[in-house]
């Protein structure tokens, strides 16, 4: 389980190109969202293709994924119960 | 009519032109096809979240916007007006080429919406909290001078005080590539020095971003007043003459009024004949200066070419490695800045001393 | 300032008509054209609808009669189709009598064929020819090839989805300080695989025909389109003795600088697009008529949009609608689409529907226009929102 949040973070840091942050810097219950990492609607974008493309796990409403993306824990038991690869 | 001055200018150019203190100082000389811009330190301007989806184009653009807004000691603007020939294009070649690679599966929005022609302007917009008039021209090497032209009507008619006008283009890796396929860039690589010599066809392709805040007030900073500016879709070799001709009689002027004339030749040698034609002919008693062998060309280039313009104008001086020719001029008052790409999109703007 | 910016003539070629008539005719008979998409070939065919011009590249080229060696663009034939029917329509024979130019918006340009031929570029001759077609600006270059317009004032804006609304502003500016006679000013946008994988990114293409302003709706259909106005000064007019079709009465553009995609939730950039327009126009609120809206069907717009159209005309807000179920969203050329169905609107009195409608919005009350309407009209108000933040209103009027 640890194992995925690690690899959630590299990915989201990667695929969002946060420069300035590194995997250590990311907490499992910080917030993505809003006061913690700062994510945008764009990048809840970004991350439902990777859920899709990395996990096999398709969102069609874009609004689902503000509660997926609420936090690494949050992110990491979703993909744990719904990942089809 | 109110009159329309240039307050402040900012340039990020292959040359080091982001320091408004110098001017062409030092020179970086090439010997390429392709020539990139002098990146200033980004992260001085632009805060790292804001920055982590810019391409250089945009980046460049915001720099210079800032750069530009300082000089001219404003906050904010009435409008925001850019030009840019090719857009976003490292975005757009991103997203078309994951696109095809990718089948049209698993693709992401952050280079579609970094591609659009309007998101240097747009981000400026974000980046000042500006709600005012956004505009984007995208029309090949007119695109600056039709920003401009939008900006003077609203100066001149009142309707705004201070606008944000440039330039801007990014070199995109494929773009470069396919250019050279059809000839468009130089095939062997050139020196400054070498460039109106080469003889070869095409051009050395650049990038950059040149930005102005034109105010229908002069400030203290004021480089110059722009007196008139005008485009032609297309205009045949032998018209070239007798339009400038005309065009200056619109502003009570003739050719031998003009002190500085800035030249949009850049060593290619089946399109350069539109300005030699101009330099053996009504312009031939004329200051003659040109830059393309120092920033290279591209769609909003000739904002470079005001940039010059300005730069002697305020200054009074003209740095040795712009003059084509050498003529005594004790003071100069008035500049004319001619361009065109590749025999189409042709503009004349006028400058006067402030 | 004060001088009259008058509509003399009008092009258009859309997914209801090939011409300002056919459309006219669908438009009164809410017939849309809305279907599967034929033209691009793409893997989401079955996933998406949009507004489509049924002719193919090459029954374009017949129409246009353009040589083989042709480096058109879709989108540059479709330009020039609806401006050469502007021109026809306002009676121009001479283009060079008077001091004239071209606007064009467009969002697209040639990407049709850059992203067909993108790698074939580096080593196959053939098409090679359609590199320098890539750029925005060539669209507009060619019209006014088409048009046999030389050595004047021919440009391109391209603000996403308010591109063509920006170019009639542009125009109308233009005539009013005397810079130009004449201006054909409009936009036009092909469908390319790039616009429609691009608005699947951004998941708010519908995978059924749009529902403007409905609680349910599900987002857009990209369309494809282009159309044309011929704006004259009050001299050319008089000198000429034109029938005027209508004015452009204001213009506003603004910045909502909210988010890059993403309209504010209150519509501040299209609130102050509108109480611009209605400024320069000399207007109020209430003396507006019919307002065409934006209206994309995508939650965020018509939200946003609405909420603007509250601000600006409280509790007194004339019918209104948006035709994008009609035609889909044709992007830059929307803005010239909607002022051409702007016009028609003015001269025949009618207030076009807004298809598909079903249930009301459960942030507000008002409801949009749903049967076809007859009503005395003297004002349009338009709006076109994009992208960037770029949001923008055009008035036409009956009276200068």
């Amino acid at each position: 389980m640890s194992e995925l949040k690690e690899e959630l973070k590299a990915k989201i840091i990667e695929q969002l190109n946060l420069e300035d942050v590194s995997v250590a810097d990311i907490a499992d219950d910080d917030a993505l969202f809003g006061d913690g990492l700062s994510l945008d609607s764009i990048d809840a974008l970004e991350l439902i293709v990777m859920l899709d493309k990395d996990y096999g796990i398709r969102l069609s409403d874009p609004k689902e994924g503000r509660k997926i993306f609420e936090s690494v824990q949050v992110m990491a038991d979703y993909i744990k119960e719904h990942r089809t690869k | 009519m109110k009159k329309v001055y240039i307050n402040s200018i900012a340039s990020i150019s292959p040359q080091k032109t982001f320091d408004n203190n110098l001017f062409l100082d030092e020179i970086t000389d090439y010997n390429n096809t392709v020539i990139f811009a002098q990146d200033p330190d980004y992260k001085q301007y632009i805060p790292p979240a804001a920055a982590r989806r810019m391409a250089k184009g945009i980046k460049m653009g915001v720099v210079a916007s800032k750069i530009a807004m300082d000089e001219a000691g404003i906050e904010t603007v009435d409008a925001i007006i850019t030009g840019t020939g090719m857009g976003c294009m490292i975005d757009s070649e991103k997203f078309v080429s994951a696109i095809i690679d990718n089948n049209e599966q698993y693709l992401t929005p952050t280079s579609f919406i970094q591609s659009t022609h309007n998101t240097v302007a747009g981000q400026i917009a974000l980046g000042m909290e500006c709600k005012a008039y956004n505009f984007t021209y995208v029309h090949s090497a007119i695109s600056f001078e039709s920003a401009l032209l939008d900006a003077k009507m609203q100066l001149e008619n009142d309707e705004a005080q201070h606008i944000l006008v440039g330039g801007v283009e990014e070199l995109g890796a494929h773009t470069t590539k396919v250019h050279r396929t059809i000839n468009h860039i130089k095939p062997e690589a050139v020196t400054i020095s070498e460039i109106l010599n080469s003889k070869t066809e095409g051009a050395v392709f650049s990038e950059g971003a040149n930005f102005f805040v034109v105010s229908n007030e002069k400030k203290e900073s004021c480089y110059a007043e722009l007196v008139a500016v005008e485009t032609f879709n297309t205009l045949k070799k032998e018209k070239v003459s007798e339009t400038i001709e005309s065009f200056l009689e619109g502003n009570n002027l003739k050719a031998a009024d003009i002190d500085v004339i800035v030249f949009g030749n850049n060593g290619d040698v089946d399109f350069d004949d539109f300005y030699n034609q101009l330099s053996e002919g009504i312009f031939n008693k004329t200051q003659q200066v040109f830059y393309k062998h120092l920033v290279g060309e591209n769609n909003t280039i000739s904002a470079f070419g005001v940039w010059l313009a300005c730069k002697i104008l305020k200054t009074q001086s003209i740095p040795e490695i712009v003059k084509i020719n050498e003529i005594k001029t004790s003071e100069v008052k008035t500049v004319l800045c001619y361009n065109q790409y590749r025999g189409q999109n042709h503009s004349l703007l006028l400058l006067k001393k402030c | 300032m004060s001088k009259g910016v008058a509509i003399t003539g009008m092009g258009i070629i859309s997914a209801i008509g090939n011409n300002v008539a056919e459309n006219y005719d669908a438009l009164i008979n809410a017939r849309k054209g809305i279907t599967r998409v034929d033209n691009v070939e793409t893997i989401q065919r079955s996933e998406i609808m949009v507004g489509e011009v049924k002719f193919t590249n090459d029954q374009l080229i017949a129409q246009l009669n353009l040589p083989t060696s042709n480096n058109y663009s879709r989108t540059a034939m479709l330009g020039a189709i609806a401006a050469k029917e502007a021109i026809a329509d306002a009676g121009i024979t001479d283009i060079k009598k008077y001091k004239t130019g071209i606007i064009s918006g467009t969002s697209v340009g040639g990407m049709d064929m850059t992203e067909k031929y993108y790698y074939e570029y580096l080593t196959e001759k053939a098409p090679q020819k359609y590199i320098e077609s890539h750029h925005a600006g060539d669209s507009t270059q060619k019209i006014a090839e088409q048009l046999g317009l030389e050595e004047s004032l021919v440009t391109t804006i391209s603000t996403a989805c308010s591109s063509a609304a920006n170019a009639i502003m542009l125009g109308a500016r233009l005539i009013k300080s005397g810079k130009l006679d004449r201006v054909l000013v409009g936009g036009a946008d092909c469908l390319s695989k790039f616009t429609i994988n691009g608005f699947k990114t951004l998941m708010i293409l519908s995978d059924t025909f749009n529902t403007p302003f409905d609680e349910n709706r599900k987002g857009l259909n990209l369309g494809e389109a282009a159309a044309f106005l011929v704006l004259e000064s009050d001299e050319v007019v008089k000198a000429e003795n034109k029938k005027v079709l209508a004015y452009v009465k204001g213009y506003g553009n603004a910045n909502d600088a909210f988010h890059q995609t993403a309209s504010s939730d209150d519509g501040d950039g299209a609130t102050l697009a509108m109480e611009k327009a209605l400024k320069v126009a000399n207007l109020k609120a209430s003396e507006i008529d019919y307002i065409n809206a934006h209206g994309t069907a995508t939650g965020n717009n018509d939200l946003s949009e609405g909420r603007a159209i509250l601000r600006v005309f409280g509790e007194e807000i004339p019918e209104f609608s948006s035709t994008k179920a009609y035609t889909g969203h044709t992007l830059a050329a929307a803005g010239a689409i909607e002022a051409v169905y702007s016009v028609l609107a003015l001269r025949h009195n009618v207030i076009f529907p807004n298809l598909n409608f079903k249930t009301p919005m459960k942030e507000f009350s008002m409801n949009p226009q749903t049967e076809l309407k007859e009503k005395e009209l003297n004002t349009v108000l338009s709006n076109s929102l994009g992208f960037g933040g770029n949001c923008s209103t055009v008035i036409f009027s009956k009276e200068a």
